[in-house]
């Protein structure tokens, strides 16, 4: 039995690991996307312009209130009915997690940018730096200490919640492995694999946030 | 010789209210002008105007020229004219000494590298702090701390220099490492406006007093006249004031004998 099961795991390997490079370049993608587009958004949110704010709000109340699988469903299903666009269930999922992955990092840069003296914008201004060079060279440098930490940990939950993405039909992992489960009923095996996948690429982006976050409040 | 800074009926508010009421005030070129008044009186928020950190509401504000109440005047540019030092020094933290000093010239002036370095270790020469070039802010004391930040402001080569109260949250040993930076770019001839609470400095630096309370100019006078026969009642409360803290000790020694 043990050197039977051990045996299916070696022979679906190809297999899942198929779907964990679905799994992972989901993840990877939404992850950039949101680390870029979260950025952009904790800046415009702290250049006190009432409609950018007003409209910034109205988007991340949206991701917030409004389970991803909705979201997910929403596109992937009323894209194609109301524009006549049909996104493939992989691109679909990456904006979906991006688009909601966004406002959590942007979440958090703002208020990462905002917890910064405010003597430091001051000090960057009289000098003369413009908008851009403020915030590259002033403000977002001494708010990555701040930031990185919780941002660590959104990460963590974009690649969990990227299983989810099963349910438009992506192939993932979790996907492969109920697949393989249908054939041989090994599901203890399987999902402890799945078990085993999730952990070595999350725990290690979570002990890194804690060690950040003990580091740099100490420091 | 016309004036380098003028403010004529210069008015500002936070919300409803005013905060500077129809300032009129005229610096030349080369002049040391310590403005004095109580907390809250708007010294520093005249300062804040005038490097474009406060906007004003109405009146007119004129530097080397130009309205600076215009809707199209770009303030990235006066700044590199007028420069701030802050009470609480504000460094970039992240960032060493010698970048702190370069990032303005480099990043804003676009100038070359090799002579702002050669200015910026000059002037760190100056205030006495050439071996703490690459050391960071968090290792400097306070009055250190502020030298640097005035080499900072020095180093974009300004024609003007505002200090708001830069030795308020210094330790009193420190006040004075501070005060003679000032004091040095007062005897080269840099316009200068001071707002500080040393009035023996004040008395000593200043080319002219200015005193406000209310958000008023209620008095300007060279500081022999100012501080020995003040023109108003207003001024003669507040330097009353600054002798009766001079006597405090005693005071309160005796209050304490007698809780006791």
């Amino acid at each position: 039995m043990a050197s039977s099961g051990l045996e299916l795991l070696w022979v679906s390997l190809p297999q899942l690991g198929k779907g964990a490079a679905q799994t992972l370049s989901i993840s990877f993608l939404s992850i950039a996307i949101s680390t870029v587009g979260g950025v952009f958004y904790g800046v415009l949110r702290t250049l006190n312009s009432t409609w950018l704010n007003a409209i910034l709000r109205v988007y991340l109340e949206l991701f917030r209130a409004i389970p991803v699988l909705v979201w997910l469903y929403l596109l992937f299903f009323g894209l194609p009915i109301f524009f006549g666009l049909s996104l493939p269930s992989f691109w679909c999922a990456v904006l979906v997690l991006s688009l909601w992955g966004a406002s959590e990092v942007g979440e958090v840069v703002r208020g990462a940018l905002h917890s910064l003296p405010r003597g430091q914008r001051e000090a960057g201004e009289s000098i003369g730096l413009s908008g851009p060079q403020l915030y590259g060279y002033v403000l977002l440098p001494q708010a990555l200490k701040r930031m990185t930490p919780p941002t660590l940990n959104v990460y963590t939950r974009i690649i969990k919640t990227s299983s989810l993405a099963v349910l438009i039909g992506v192939v993932d992992v979790i996907k492969v492995g109920q697949q393989i489960i249908e054939r041989t009923y090994e599901s203890v095996l399987i999902y402890g694999a799945l078990f085993l996948f999730f952990f070595f690429i999350c725990y290690p982006l979570s002990a890194a946030s804690r060690v950040l976050e003990r580091r740099w409040t100490h420091a | 010789m016309s004036a380098l800074i003028e403010f004529k009926g210069f008015n500002k508010f936070f919300g409803e209210q005013q905060v500077l009421d129809g300032i009129d005030l005229q610096v030349k070129t080369g002049e040391v002008i310590v403005i004095l008044g109580p907390s809250g009186c708007g010294k520093s928020t005249l300062l804040r105007c005038l490097n474009g950190l406060e906007v004003a509401h109405s009146g007119s504000l004129n530097f080397a020229g130009r309205e600076l109440l215009d809707k199209n005047t770009d303030w990235r540019e006066v700044r590199q004219q007028i420069g701030m030092v802050f009470q609480s020094y504000h460094l970039f933290p992240h960032m060493n000494v010698l970048d702190n000093v370069l990032l303005g010239p480099l990043k804003v002036q676009k100038r070359e590298r090799r002579e702002a370095r050669d200015q910026a270790e000059a002037l760190l020469a100056r205030v006495g702090l050439s071996d703490k070039r690459d050391a960071f802010p968090r290792q400097l004391s306070g009055g250190q701390q502020q030298r640097i930040a005035i080499v900072r402001s020095l180093c974009m080569n300004p024609q003007v220099m505002l200090f708001d109260e830069v030795t308020a949250a210094l330790d009193p040993e420190m006040v004075k490492e501070v005060l003679e930076v000032i004091q040095g770019l007062a005897r080269d001839g840099m316009t200068l406006l001071i707002v500080t609470h040393e009035m023996a400095f004040a008395r000593a630096v200043a080319d002219r007093i200015v005193f406000m309370d209310g958000g008023r100019i209620l008095e300007q006078n060279p500081p022999e006249i100012f501080f020995t026969n003040p023109q108003t009642a207003r001024a003669q409360q507040f330097l009353e004031k600054f002798s009766y803290v001079a006597a405090l000790p005693q005071t309160t020694h005796t209050k304490e004998l007698e809780l006791l």
